[in-house]
């Protein structure tokens, strides 16, 4: 270094006039719920699922309006007829519209996957919740109430609860709720013991909050995001549930259809060389097992904070 | 920790690997011989027999291969090819009836033997008709045997008290007079009692055997028996294997080495296996797979006729099927060639009455020909016909009401059409109720249903199999319905040694029932099953499965 | 640690007698009588059958004889079958079962690991892509619609493989199949998701960074690691497998426990019913209870507290 030349101050200009600058977060602030959403969209797979489900959605709802047949008039001299322009998706071997049938079966399916995953989360939240809450005695005994009932196959709580009662709707509904909502409390209840040592609940109990306010207001919010992932991939397996029982005859009563009991009917189609009065129902299966599992991920992973991008 | 836990892991699977190696083959109960190389018929028993003893059957899973087994002091003998069967001796040579003929005399063959080389006597039939009877044996079938005097005393006994029990059983009517001669005394004269012999229950046991032991049926090492075949394998739940009886009394006829009995229960896969060539014969068929084959003309496909009903009970006990105007106009609301050509697609015909065609009236006849149609499909009047009906019932519209139906596709698509029809023929709301087969039959017992679908395969050629259901007294009855001239009709028939007489009260106790209709008839069955075209000789007697002993594979 | 086992081991044999308890009771509520038939049945007959099988006595009575016989390891007679004891069924059919169930498991698990190793690696891209698809498949696909096609194309049309039954190893590979499709397309997504997390740890880019070579790197420390989930979900899937089996038995005419399990209800074989109900109950709770005694075992990081999961 040159002797002659001494550093100044008057050398050095500061990149930024403000300090506070340097500390700035570059992103912008946003919130969980936003965060969560953004990122879900970026997940193609997950939107695609999304996408598929509301199509489906609207088409079980107009389907049936749009097609001009009924799931249930037989024309026995219009059987087993392939897709065409008069028949979308071809006729059954009773002469009954497919397309009709398929997105009526769509309703019966759906809604037989959505309440069950309701009702299990209705109970499982209430159940996990109060679990959890009360602790000790209480807690170990209901788990293990529950775990007992995860015991008994299912499928032969499944058959008797049928049988009593009598096949239908409401019964398959309800029969798969037996023991579908114990995931879901053991997940609520995995939640509350956690939450529980918050000291934000601590204060919330000190203040003299009853059990239901905290579940609503600290518990439930903040385990959202686990719960609608869980229900959302517990629709799929009521679904996928509901076209075993059909294959067992225990399914929805004749002449409504499901997917599962449009799918048992063709079994016997495909040996005598009508296949695709197997594989739509089939097809649609699939495709909705499909489009809810890519979106669960999708929002598990969305949810994970440490998968952000 | 981690390192032992992945060799655990691995020697697991490679365990797992190895148990893959092998095949099946657990609990097999070999009787010794019985390689059957060669010309061995395979077929499907579509379920495991509750037991081969002929006391213990249940229904059709056992008695199909049982009949293969077995044979009884008379037999069917095929006329032609459409399942026409006389009834000629088989372990007996001849036979003497009594002139009001309720005593029957049966002379054995010389020479008789069992499979194990034990002779075969009178007695052994004395034996196993007495077992079957004896309370104690719990014989599902026993009632079979009631023609025989004493026979229903002695079954229907609660005795305890073993002497009084014997004495009960000594009063039953069949004595074997000597070892080639067997005697037995009815309590009414029964046209039908020498087809009734080849049944079954009415098979014979070899009394030493069981006297030894008592659990000989039910293993295949212990098994004995007099018919075409005697049991080598049973594996149960999975297979039967039996082979050529070399003792049996026409051995000579039976051209079959063996035959292979699986035990499927999916009829499509019983389909699907006898299209890849595991099964020989396929029997009953699904009905879709039946109107495929009946289009394509398969040459390896076969209808024949059965003597068989299918038909709905109405439950009288409950409104409004207790007025018969209703019943009537249900019955003619529905289009029955719609359904036998779109459903069951096997050319079955229409039913307009209770006794299927099939049977032999007095002037030669077929019975049903002779009693003609009691009805026809008439919707404008079915209309008429239901409001009168509902009326007299004090109901000015028809509640809504199920149809109750065990669970078979067949059973399923039929309640479909015809919940249809009766809601577009005459505007009426209508459900359907699949229930398991155990539980229809205990509603119907109850007389817990509206209508319940149903179907009667003859026990034996004539119309009485089909009349005696619905006398006052029947547990097959299930309808609520009761008529005392019915009953008396019957009854004159049972009793009348005179075949006019009879055949008259007969056709006279169908037009009874068939104007009160408390049974609607739907259509008359047919057996429609399909056979590899390289075997000839098998017969299909109109009440039974398909019978193989005179089988030839090409 | 043999404390913790003990107690585990307590609480799995309560389960089974509540569950024994459970399904007895249940059972003799429904409708419907085994001794009911088509065919003319005279009230002597039929009060002998009652008798030979103690069904007239009261319900208390039957219970504890039946406890009494369970404790001697006898199941008692079918009711449907005076050849086989419900013993004999067990002791015939588990095996059957067991070998159909493990081949299942292994090809499951087997394709399940290689699929989803495949997919994490070449992440995003095309492999992962095909893996997921495949295994979105083996979820989607009800097993009764799989095992028709599957039979109708390899055994009917292709003639490959026999169609039905259980006799030689050629038997065994579509039901095999069949059944393993779930567990594979569940190991695969499970794997998948917990190998990528693991690739993302810390001192996983350390060994890339000192030049291990990449099998080694794979092997050694990612998939130990990430098969950590995949073993909790090994007692599921087992599960699974035991009640899926029912609808394979049947399709393929497999003289397994499965098979006997449902027609015992339809016949309403109370024996039956109860002798396989325990026994799967046993399985499973056997099952779960080794779960969890093998996962504490593996991860020495999961504190042994109290048997709460």
């Amino acid at each position: 270094m040159q002797p002659e030349t001494r550093l100044t101050a008057d050398m050095f200009r500061p990149v930024t006039d403000n300090f506070k600058d340097a500390e700035k977060i570059e992103r912008p602030s946003i919130s969980y719920r936003a965060d969560v959403w953004r990122r879900l969209k970026l997940n193609k797979l997950a939107m695609a699922g999304l996408f598929i489900i509301i199509v489906l959605v609207i088409m079980a709802i107009i389907g049936p309006m749009i097609s001009g047949y009924t799931y249930y008039k037989q024309d026995f001299t219009a059987r087993n007829l392939r897709p065409s322009a008069e028949h979308w998706f071809g006729t059954d071997s009773s002469g009954r519209d497919i397309f009709t049938r398929i997105w009526y079966g769509a309703r019966i399916s759906l809604f037989i996957g959505v309440m069950a995953a309701f009702i299990d989360f209705v109970i499982g939240v209430i159940y996990g919740g109060i679990s959890g809450l009360k602790g000790g005695r209480v807690d170990n005994i209901m788990m293990r109430i529950a775990e007992v009932l995860y015991s008994v196959p299912y499928l032969l709580m499944v058959i008797l609860l049928m049988v009593i009662i009598g096949p239908g709707l409401w019964t398959i509904i309800m029969a798969m709720t037996l023991t579908g909502w114990i995931p879901m409390a053991r997940l609520v209840r995995g939640q509350v013991l956690q939450l529980k040592e918050q000291e934000y609940v601590q204060a919330s109990i000190a203040l003299g909050a009853d059990a239901k306010w905290i579940l609503m207001k600290h518990i439930l919010p903040n385990t959202m995001g686990l719960i609608l992932v869980n229900v959302t991939l517990t629709v799929p397996t009521a679904i996928f549930a509901e076209a075993t029982l059909s294959f067992l005859g225990l399914g929805i009563p004749a002449p409504r259809a499901s997917w599962g009991t449009m799918a048992n009917d063709a079994l016997v189609s495909l040996l005598i060389g009508n296949a695709y009065q197997l594989f739509i129902p089939g097809f649609f299966i699939s495709l909705t097992m499909f489009a809810f599992n890519v979106l669960g991920d999708g929002m598990r992973d969305a949810l994970d904070p440490r998968m952000r991008k | 920790m981690k390192k032992s836990f992945s060799i655990m892991l691995s020697l697991v699977l490679l365990l797992m690997l190895a148990l893959t190696g092998c095949g099946g083959g657990n609990g097999e109960k070999k009787a010794a011989g019985g390689n059957t190389e060669g010309k061995v018929m395979r077929v499907n028993n579509s379920s495991e027999p509750g037991s081969l003893h002929p006391a213990k059957l249940q229904g059709t899973h056992e008695s199909w291969p049982l009949r293969h087994l077995f044979v009884g002091l008379t037999m069917k003998e095929p006329k032609g090819d459409n399942g026409e069967f006389e009834v000629v001796g088989a372990m007996a040579e001849k036979w003497d009836s009594s002139e009001d003929k309720k005593t029957y005399t049966f002379h054995l063959r010389n020479g008789l033997k069992w499979s194990n080389g034990d002779p075969l006597t009178a007695e052994d039939f004395e034996f196993a008709w007495k077992y079957a009877l004896n309370p104690n044996t719990a014989s599902d079938y026993a009632y079979q045997l009631y023609y025989i005097q004493g026979a229903e005393e002695y079954n229907s006994s609660k005795e305890k008290d073993p002497a009084k029990l014997k004495a009960l059983e000594d009063k039953v009517a069949v004595k074997a007079k000597d070892e080639k001669t067997l005697e037995v005394r009815l309590v009414n004269p029964t046209p039908y009692f020498l087809e009734l012999v080849s049944f079954y229950t009415y098979y014979p046991v070899n009394k030493k055997v069981q006297e030894q032991n008592k659990d000989w049926a039910n293993d295949a090492k212990t098994f004995v028996s007099n018919g075409p075949f005697k049991l080598t394998e049973w594996k149960h739940k999975e297979g039967l294997k039996m082979v050529k009886n070399e003792n049996y009394f026409q051995k000579d006829r039976i051209k079959l080495a063996g035959i292979d009995w699986a035990m499927v229960e999916d009829e499509n896969t019983a389909w699907q296996m006898y299209r890849s060539g595991q099964l020989d014969l396929s029997y009953p068929l699904p009905g879709d797979v039946v109107g495929q084959l009946k289009g394509q003309n398969a040459p390896d496909f076969k209808i024949v006729p059965e003597y068989a009903t299918y038909f709905y009970r109405f439950n009288t006990q409950k409104k409004p099927f207790t007025n018969v105007k209703v019943r009537k106009a249900l019955a003619m609301a529905i289009e029955r060639k719609t359904i036998t050509e779109n459903i069951t697609q096997g050319g079955q015909k229409p039913a307009f009455a209770l006794v299927a065609e099939g049977s032999e009236d007095t002037n030669g006849e077929d019975f049903r020909k002779v009693g003609g149609d009691y009805f026809k499909e008439d919707i404008a009047e079915a209309k008429k016909l239901l409001a009168e009906g509902l009326k007299e019932e004090g109901m000015d519209k028809m509640p809504k009401f199920n149809i109750m139906y065990n669970n078979l596709d067949l059973h399923k698509r039929i309640a479909e059409a015809i919940q249809e029809m009766w809601r577009n023929n005459l505007g009426i709301e209508v459900g359907l109720e699949n229930v398991e087969f155990q539980v229809k039959i205990d509603r119907e017992h109850k007389l817990d249903y509206d209508v319940s679908r149903a179907g009667w395969i003859a026990d034996f050629i004539d119309p009485m199999t089909f009349m005696d259901m619905f006398t006052s007294v029947s547990t097959q009855n299930d309808t609520g319905w009761k008529s005392k001239s019915y009953d008396a009709e019957i009854n004159k028939a049972k009793q009348s040694s005179d075949v006019k007489v009879r055949m008259e009260a007969i056709h006279k106790a169908e037009d009874i029932i068939m104007k009160d209709m408390p049974i609607m008839p739907i259509y008359f069955y047919t057996k429609a099953y399909t056979l590899k075209e390289n075997i000839t000789g098998v017969f299909t007697p109109p009440d039974e499965y398909p019978e193989l002993k005179y089988a030839e594979i090409k | 640690m043999l404390r913790y086992t003990l107690q585990r081991l307590g609480w799995a044999l309560l389960t089974l007698w509540v569950v024994v308890t459970l399904t007895f009771f249940l059972m003799h509520m429904i409708p419907g009588n085994p001794f009911a038939k088509e065919g003319k049945m005279p009230p002597g007959v039929y009060e002998n059958l009652m008798n030979y099988y103690h069904l007239n006595e009261p319900l208390y009575v039957q219970y504890g004889l039946y406890v009494k016989s369970l404790l001697s390891l006898d199941f008692g007679p079918s009711l449907k079958s005076s050849t086989i004891t419900v013993n004999d069924y067990i002791t015939e059919g588990f095996p059957v079962s067991l070998h159909l169930g493990l081949q299942a498991l292994v090809i499951g698990v087997t394709l399940g690991i290689i699929f989803g190793v495949i997919a994490a690696l070449y992440h995003n891209r095309f492999p992962d892509h095909v893996s997921m698809i495949l295994a979105i498949i083996g979820i989607s696909v009800p097993n009764f619609i799989l095992a028709t096609v599957l039979i109708h194309y390899v055994s009917v049309e292709w003639g490959l493989l026999p169609a039905a039954t259980w006799g030689t190893w050629k038997h065994t590979i579509l039901p095999s199949l069949a059944l393993a499709a779930m567990p594979m397309a569940f190991i695969a997504r499970l794997l998948r998701s917990s190998m990528l997390e693991v690739l993302g740890q810390d001192y996983i880019k350390t060994a890339k960074a000192k030049g291990l070579a990449r099998n080694v790197v794979i092997i050694k420390h990612t998939l130990r690691n990430a098969i950590l989930p995949v073993v909790t979900v090994l007692g599921i899937i087992a599960a699974n497998l035991v009640t899926g089996s029912f609808v394979i038995e049947h399709i393929f005419g497999i003289p397994g426990m499965g098979e006997m399990f449902v027609k015992g209800i339809f016949n309403r074989d109370y024996p039956v019913i109860l002798g396989s109900t325990i026994f799967y109950s046993a399985i499973l709770i056997f099952l779960i209870f080794l779960v969890d005694v093998m996962y504490t075992w593996i991860d020495p990081r999961i504190k042994v507290t109290g048997g709460s999961k």
